[in-house]
């Protein structure tokens, strides 16, 4: 494998909300760009590569990535790259090209705007042209029929799913970033009514404006650059069928291939204490903790996860990033963190952060 | 440690037209990616990654179409990206599966680009709403019209120039059987006489709109030792960009390309383009820009660009043929049209370039640019591996 090791030295976001109207998409990133480039005291010029991610669909126009560049300020030009993904796949993009050799630090960010349109319509328009979109089925009716097929499997059931959402909303009340923070408690929630069967609104994330920045950096730059760098051990990302009448619904392949990939099961590593998860809906949290096998001392979701904000595009490279913060700040020193894409967790990221301390432990042991 | 060395051992592309009204997007995709499969003598299972661009995603009215696409692809299980940085994209999107291979997280890398312009119309796509931008422009041609007049101002070429390139591209284009437009009785008066779109760019001398896909599979060094036929090695690639719009960027010349030319011969050790470079496939959508790119990429001299066209140097007999697949010119499927001109140039130096191969080509330029001539991709390849 690869020797050039790559960290997570600075995250940074919006706070996220249901509205900003008064803010355009460049005007919404520029705050968390200087952010987090003012965490590592470097300048745009300074940094060797920039990808981004975001979604034409959201801002309603083509190549509206083109503005945040502008933003970004990239005169002189700038090596740069843009996915039309999540700002979690832009991070991977960097990341390989780090580790190429090709750069010694890069800035990912990410934004998207939910709130110009209506989003449940919106993201129809993702689905397959000829089979699917013309039924407009939006996505909280396909992650209904996910969630009912978890039920049916007896893998979860809504007092349960219930419990997840008051969690995490409950953690988000220690996030001032969050869009959603506390919770009635699970019983409470289950007198509201249901919102497409059997998810309630709480199960469902909330639509809201919102950006996110990560700079990473190669070896010593990491070192000098970030106190406790989150190193990443690895990093994967696999695609699934897109046809959901091909897919058992109650698993994820995907996250667990990935996973996998990125080291999160070696057995000679030590286990994870943190899981940031990118799971929109409480059903989901049930399927991706039994496929990345978290036991109960893992902390999942302390940031209050999607179900706290998710601004599409963002809310992916969101867990890597506070995942990573966690580290930072010494709260972690091995955590897991996933992003995912495209209808019932079709596309899914992992990847393995650790602090400097763990892998010290990790090099003794071996010694 | 150094990185792998990258090797292009398959090249697919659809045959490019205004309309593939008999395939959907996935027939359209799946097309070009067996072809550069066979090409490779390569089956789906050798891929670890897929890596696709295209342009924004209201040309077809599918939102991230790789979600789709996964299936039709292969990559049910695999690693999948997709790469949008606007009329650039198909270049980006072949050099972010390059890096996969140069930093060894992948062997064998499926990169594909495409195009499907008739499930809607590019034209309108391209012309931005108010309050984004003032309701000046129509379509791409009304936006870089003025650069070409500045062009033609700064320069004092003759205006025949851009009927030289548009005849020359689409005469190239009758030796390439994929190219979209085979105009077999076009004349250069025909070109010099069509009618006036955005003065002083005529619908002849403008690219059309295309429907295709183009692949390519990209190998480490020992995937090229097995590869059936020789491959062409990745000897550079870079990517930059520059803000669309402010005081002081140069429309004619802008920085962007220079630099992204100058890393690119910097990581190929070429210090003379002109001399060094067997032939160039460069992104001319509208035909001024085959001599403004020529300044730009340092094939000639500030000013002195469009005396390489008007003396025949860039024919595809010449001394530096541009285009010799008949470039964009002649095949617009907006986002493939950067791997187009990637995989055209891998083709060159493979010898494989058929009845429009550049006789003896060693090394080739691949080139695309988008947006507000500020989204820059580009790389070098060449019949021999990179020394060490």
């Amino acid at each position: 494998m690869n020797p050039r090791h790559v960290a997570i030295v600075a995250f940074a976001q919006t706070r996220h909300r249901r509205r900003s109207a008064e803010l355009s998409e460049v005007e919404m990133l520029m705050p968390v760009l200087h952010e987090v480039l003012g965490a590592v005291g470097l300048r745009t010029g300074e940094i060797d590569f920039t990808c981004s991610g975001s979604s034409d669909y959201l801002a309603g126009r083509a190549f509206s990535f083109t503005m945040a560049l502008d933003g970004v300020g990239a005169w002189p030009p700038i090596s740069e790259s843009h996915v039309e993904m999540d700002g979690a796949w832009a991070l991977y993009e960097a990341w390989v090209k780090l580790l190429a050799g090709e750069a010694e630090t890069a800035l990912v960010y990410s934004y998207g705007k939910s709130s110009p349109g209506e989003l449940r319509d919106v993201l129809t328009r993702q689905l397959d042209p000829y089979y699917l979109a013309p039924l407009w089925p939006d996505p909280v009716s396909l992650a209904a029929l996910q969630a009912q097929a978890l039920i049916d499997e007896g893998a979860t059931d809504e007092r349960a799913l219930a419990g997840v959402a008051a969690r995490s909303r409950g953690a988000a009340e220690h996030n001032p970033h969050a869009q959603l923070a506390g919770s009635a408690a699970p019983d409470a929630l289950l007198e509201d009514p249901y919102l497409v069967r059997p998810l309630r609104r709480h199960d469902c994330p909330p639509i809201g404006d919102g950006a996110a920045a990560v700079v990473l950096a190669a070896g010593d730059t990491a070192r000098r650059l970030c106190p406790r760098p989150a190193w990443i051990r690895g990093m994967d990302h696999r695609i699934e069928a897109h046809a959901l009448g091909v897919r058992d619904l109650t698993r994820s392949p995907s996250t667990r291939l990935a996973a996998h990939n990125a080291g999160l099961f070696d057995d000679a590593a030590a286990p994870v204490d943190t899981a940031e998860l990118h799971a929109p809906f409480t059903s989901q949290e049930v399927i991706l903790r039994r496929e990345l096998e978290l036991g109960e001392g893992v902390r999942v979701n302390p940031s209050g996860g999607a179900l706290a904000a998710n601004p599409m595009m963002a809310a992916g490279l969101i867990r890597l990033g506070e995942a990573a913060a966690r580290i930072h700040r010494g709260d972690s020193d091995r955590a897991v963190a996933h992003a995912t894409s495209g209808p019932c967790l079709q596309h899914n990221l992992v990847a393995v952060l650790e602090g400097e301390r763990a892998v010290k432990t990790e090099r003794e042991e071996g010694a | 440690m150094s990185k792998e060395p990258i090797a292009v051992v398959g090249v697919g592309q659809t045959k490019h037209t205004a309309a593939r009204r008999d395939v959907s997007i996935a027939g359209l995709v799946r097309e070009a990616a067996v072809r550069a499969l066979e090409d490779a003598q390569l089956t789906w299972a050798d891929i670890d990654a897929v890596v696709i661009g295209k342009a924004p995603d209201f040309f077809e009215g599918v939102m991230m179409p790789e979600l789709y696409l996964a299936d039709a692809l292969g990559a049910v299980g695999k690693p999948m990206l997709r790469v949008h940085t606007a009329g650039s994209v198909g270049g980006s999107t072949a050099l972010v599966a390059a890096n996969l291979v140069a930093a060894r997280v992948h062997r064998t890398v499926l990169t594909l680009a495409f195009e499907k312009q008739s499930e809607s119309n590019a034209m309108w796509g391209l012309s931005l709403p108010i309050p984004f931008q003032q309701p000046l422009l129509a379509g791409a041609g009304g936006f870089f019209a003025p650069h070409v007049r500045a062009y033609m101002r700064r320069t004092g070429a003759p205006p025949t120039i851009g009927s030289l390139v548009a005849y020359k591209d689409r005469r190239n284009a009758l030796r390439n059987p994929y190219a979209h437009l085979h105009e077999q009785d076009l004349t250069l008066e025909k070109v010099q006489s069509s009618p006036m779109l955005w003065d002083p760019i005529r619908y002849s001398e403008t690219c059309p709109s295309s429907d295709g896909a183009c692949a390519m599979v990209l190998t480490d060094r020992a995937g090229a030792a097995r590869a059936p036929a020789p491959p062409a090695w990745v000897h550079g690639g870079a990517m930059r960009s520059e803000p669309t719009l402010f005081a002081g960027k140069d429309f004619v010349s802008p920085l962007a390309g220079k630099d992204c030319a100058a890393d690119v011969y910097r990581q190929a050790g070429i210090t003379d383009p002109r001399r060094e470079i067997d032939a160039v496939e460069m992104y001319v959508p509208f035909s001024w820009y085959e001599p403004m790119w020529l300044e730009n990429l340092g094939f000639a001299a500030e000013g002195e660009g469009w005396k390489l066209t008007e003396s025949g140097v860039t024919e595809i007999d010449g001394d530096l043929p541009v285009n010799p697949s008949g470039g964009v010119l002649s095949t617009n499927p907006i986002g493939a049209s950067g791997m187009i001109r990637f995989a055209e140039a891998a083709l060159q130096v493979r010898g494989q370039a058929g009845e429009h191969q550049v006789e003896g080509a060693r090394k080739a330029l691949g080139h695309a640019y988008g947006g507000g001539s500020q989204f820059f991709s580009m790389w070098l390849v060449a019949a021999e591996p990179p020394v060490g």
